[in-house]
């Protein structure tokens, strides 16, 4: 069957099809944006992607709190009374015709002079003429052509970021010092002798050491900070013998070069730094459209409408107080706990448990934050604050409090606490040797090893595996927060599921089909009519089955509550519950059921299933080796046998689970000595997550929020979650053999320095090719594992 | 005074000005988003392109007026 796709949002035309300048809309949102932009001569927008628009969503009255002068003040980047700057975050930028039309906003509306898009973070920057025109209205505008912006109360709360830039300013010192003293230094590698190098040795010198000076002050600081914070907490971190190795290469050099005794390593010394610099930036692979820091505010309105004597004003969600009246309008999120007053409640509690499926209420039932209406507006009565409700609570826990990296030992300090020792008990031993023999030397000899030993590769060794690693990652969909997590995925020995959205699939259920087999004419008609209902089962059930001819039906009728009748030409079929087609109940029902008759003879019955995602068994049976398994679910015990016969024997499985039960699960095993894995999907896992060692949060699309954790794995890739694992752990091996490489060079460099033969020159060339070596060594290893990863 | 003195001041001029620019060009936040400007410089060929009827000239008046 050919179906016919929107020219505006590329849907399929379901229930109209609106034609157009020999266009066809899905919907007269589509078509009206497409009108304003063809009036506007800004059809291009179409050109350059097809179909990139989205459906502009009804907003009647969600913006009106953007008249609200505190908010506004919040909101805004620059203000004075002409000009206001704003910033706003577009969920549905994805492509070059969002970047495009955002870009021209000036041609839909004179008042707007610039405005400008970062594709990466999907924000837009509007300048606008703030003496006729209000930021209200620039959201209207924006919703209006299917850009709405995403306003929640993180906004609200955290203000402006500063971007921290220091980095590239310290990288690019280095690098810019590193090639002008490699230039300067040329002359004497070459060993002009004789007068002309005699003459104009001086000023090379200085202009190295004026060179260096920006280095060790500016761009070295970070590793005497941090070297100087490890020694304060009895800790030899791998700065400790950096920060060392730097210091003595700059005050030896400095020293040469004032007594006139020799060089000095100024060329080593930058290059040093640069290198390490590199290796820090390299590691800081950064998600600008992912967030890894999401607690409940990123999901939250800044505000809701309130009613007082029948009177709407906007208010922030901070100033709802205990029995106020709030008014949630359709696809509006409830920010506090409350009682239903009035309305038809259809609450999707996905953003808090991942579970898709609506829940009504009635009029008096508890609702609960975190849930968004999804039909039509309805009145709650507050009965707590915003912090105090059920779910905000949780984020009152410590666990938000702590930062996981500070309290684990990486790989690479480990391994610095018994180099720094080493390299300083050969240097003394050196030292007093050639104190004995020919103590002009000792001086030379005890500064050479320092240099030389400085940790360069090894310091680089672990920035420049997991940097490639996460790049990897990232291509296959499995977002890393830094390196520090790759390290910790590696070490674990427990994994915890959650269930609902984690391990089953979002898309709400399967259907198995028991009876006799339906006609082809007997399967179009049924489709047939499955489309025209709008009860859940139906649009599920018409989702699951196999496109067929859509016939016109001579005959329709739904009984709410029972199912529905249809007839086509001389078929006539039923379809609903089984008292409702004439079939005998079996007696006990544990799933939900579709039947279906067919010209008054019983066929058989669709069973509808809780759908897990695929290769799961598989992925438990491969996991089961290594690993503790264990589930921890929300929900009530329903799934618990179909779970046995899926997942191997000893996985554990634990139902009844409220947010804080879970994170006390996982302290409860961390303290048995258990380094905890978390996959869960919900904001009633962000307990666990920030709890666990690492906590991954699994998306069904990485652009919408999911909760703060460590990692963000895309739910298409879940199955492959162990061969993740797996390269976490490869990865520390290969970190151990750049280990053993850069030890390799660091005795020849002792070789040199103990014998006291370092000339400048043989560390200009062994530090960098020791660097150098072990970034080719650990990116062609890293590359060689990211290839058998699919 | 040698030769050397005027190349090196020459070349320690000309890195100082390379390296100011890039300070620069960091601070005024050039290297924040690399993907947008990469897909930006390729819009403005097809806008000619197709609006064959007005001319560049005419458009950034007509945006000028606004």
């Amino acid at each position: 069957m050919n179906e016919t796709t929107c020219f505006h949002c590329g849907d399929v035309c379901e229930e109209q099809v609106i034609q157009l300048e020999e266009k066809s809309f899905c919907c007269f949102g589509c078509k009206t944006v497409y009108e304003l932009f063809s009036e506007n001569d800004l059809v291009c927008y179409y050109d350059l992607e097809t179909s990139p628009g989205a459906i502009p969503k009804e907003i009647e009255g969600k913006y009106d709190f953007l008249t609200q002068r505190n908010i506004i003040d919040k909101l805004l980047e620059f203000n004075d009374d002409a000009i206001q700057i704003v910033t706003l975050y577009i969920p549905h930028i994805h492509c070059s015709s969002c970047i495009w039309i955002l870009e021209n906003l000036h041609k839909l509306s004179t008042q707007i002079t610039a405005s400008q898009v970062n594709f990466g973070k999907k924000t837009v920057r509007i300048t606008y003429n703030a003496t006729t025109f209000s930021l209200k209205e620039v959201v209207l505008l924006l919703s209006k052509i299917g850009y709405e912006p995403y306003i929640s109360l993180e906004d609200y709360s955290t203000g402006k970021s500063k971007i921290n830039r220091s980095l590239i300013y310290k990288l690019g010192i280095a690098g810019f010092s590193f090639g002008n003293v490699m230039f300067l230094s040329f002359p004497e590698y070459f060993q002009v002798s004789g007068f002309w190098i005699e003459q104009y040795k001086i000023v090379f010198r200085w202009l190295m050491f004026a060179f260096s000076l920006p280095v060790v002050f500016y761009a070295a600081q970070d590793y005497f900070i941090s070297a100087y914070k490890g020694l304060r907490a009895k800790f030899l971190n791998i700065d400790v013998p950096i920060a060392l190795g730097i210091l003595v290469l700059f005050v030896r050099s400095s020293v040469e070069i004032i007594f006139d005794l020799g060089t000095g390593f100024f060329d080593s010394l930058t290059g040093l730094v640069f290198f390490l610099l590199l290796g820090k930036f390299f590691q800081q692979k950064t998600y600008t459209f992912l967030s890894f820091e999401r607690d409940y505010k990123s999901y939250f309105p800044i505000a809701v409408t309130k009613i007082l004597k029948g009177k709407e004003t906007p208010i922030q969600v901070y100033d709802i107080k205990k029995g106020d009246r709030l008014l949630i309008r359709n696809e509006e999120l409830i920010p506090v706990d409350g009682i239903l007053i009035n309305g038809n409640a259809t609450i999707d509690y996905s953003f808090v448990t991942g579970e898709s499926e609506t829940v009504q209420k009635q009029s008096g039932d508890k609702v609960f934050a975190g849930g968004k209406q999804t039909s039509g507006s309805i009145e709650i009565e507050a009965v707590k604050s915003v912090e105090q409700s059920y779910l905000t609570q949780l984020w009152s826990n410590d666990v938000f409090e702590k930062n996981k990296e500070e309290s684990f030992t990486t790989l690479t300090n480990a391994i610095s606490k018994h180099f720094t020792i080493t390299v300083l008990s050969i240097a003394v031993l050196a030292t007093s040797f050639w104190l004995i023999i020919d103590a002009s030397k000792a001086m030379n000899v005890f500064t050479a090893v320092l240099i030389i030993a400085c940790p360069c590769a090894i310091a680089l060794a672990a920035p420049f595996t997991f940097g490639n690693l996460l790049r990897i990652f990232g291509k296959l969909k499995f977002y890393v927060k830094n390196a520090s997590v790759l390290e910790q995925l590696a070490s674990i020995n427990t994994i915890i599921f959650d269930k609902t959205g984690t391990i089953t699939s979002n898309k709400k259920s399967t259907a198995s089909y028991e009876g006799e087999q339906l006609t082809t004419d007997e399967s179009a008609l049924l489709k047939s009519t499955l489309r025209g209902s709008n009860h859940p089962l139906s649009r599920t059930l018409y989702d699951i089955l196999d496109a067929q001819n859509i016939v016109t039906l001579d005959h329709f009728e739904e009984h709410i509550g029972k199912g529905m009748t249809a007839s086509y030409h001389e078929n006539k079929i039923k379809v609903g519950a089984a008292t409702f087609v004439g079939h005998q109940e079996e007696t006990k029902v544990l799933n939900t059921t579709v039947h279906i008759s067919a010209n008054n003879t019983y066929k058989g019955k669709y069973t509808f299933y809780n759908s897990y995602r695929k290769g799961l068994a598989k992925l438990f049976n491969n996991l089961k080796k290594n690993f503790d398994l264990a589930i921890l679910s929300g929900d009530n015990e329903g799934e618990r046998e179909n779970l046995k016969k899926l997942l191997p024997a000893k996985t554990k499985l634990i139902f009844n689970q409220k947010p804080n039960d879970k994170l006390e699960y996982i302290q409860y095993h961390q303290a048995e000595g258990a380094k905890v894995l978390m996959v869960g999907d919900g904001l009633n896992d962000a307990g666990a997550l920030a709890q666990s060692d690492v906590g991954i949060a699994l998306s069904e699309n990485v652009n919408v929020f999911s909760p703060a954790c460590d990692a963000i794995l895309d739910a298409s890739k879940f199955n492959q979650l162990d061969q993740y694992i797996n390269a976490s752990k490869s990865a520390i091996k290969i970190i151990k053999w750049s280990f053993v490489l850069s030890f390799i060079y660091n005795s020849i460099g002792l070789y040199f320095a103990i014998t006291g033969q370092l000339a400048p020159v043989i560390a200009a060339i062994l530090m960098p090719l020791s660097s150098i070596s072990i970034v080719v060594f650990t990116t062609v290893c890293t590359s060689i594992l990211g290839r058998k990863l699919t | 005074m040698s030769v050397i003195y005027v190349l090196l001041t020459i070349s320690i001029v000309v890195a100082i000005l390379f390296f100011v620019a890039f300070i620069l060009a960091v601070k005024n936040g050039q290297f924040d988003d690399s993907y947008t400007p990469s897909v930006r410089m390729l819009f403005e060929d097809e806008l000619v392109k197709k609006e064959s009827t007005t001319s560049e000239q005419v458009h950034e008046a007509f945006n000028g007026n606004n």
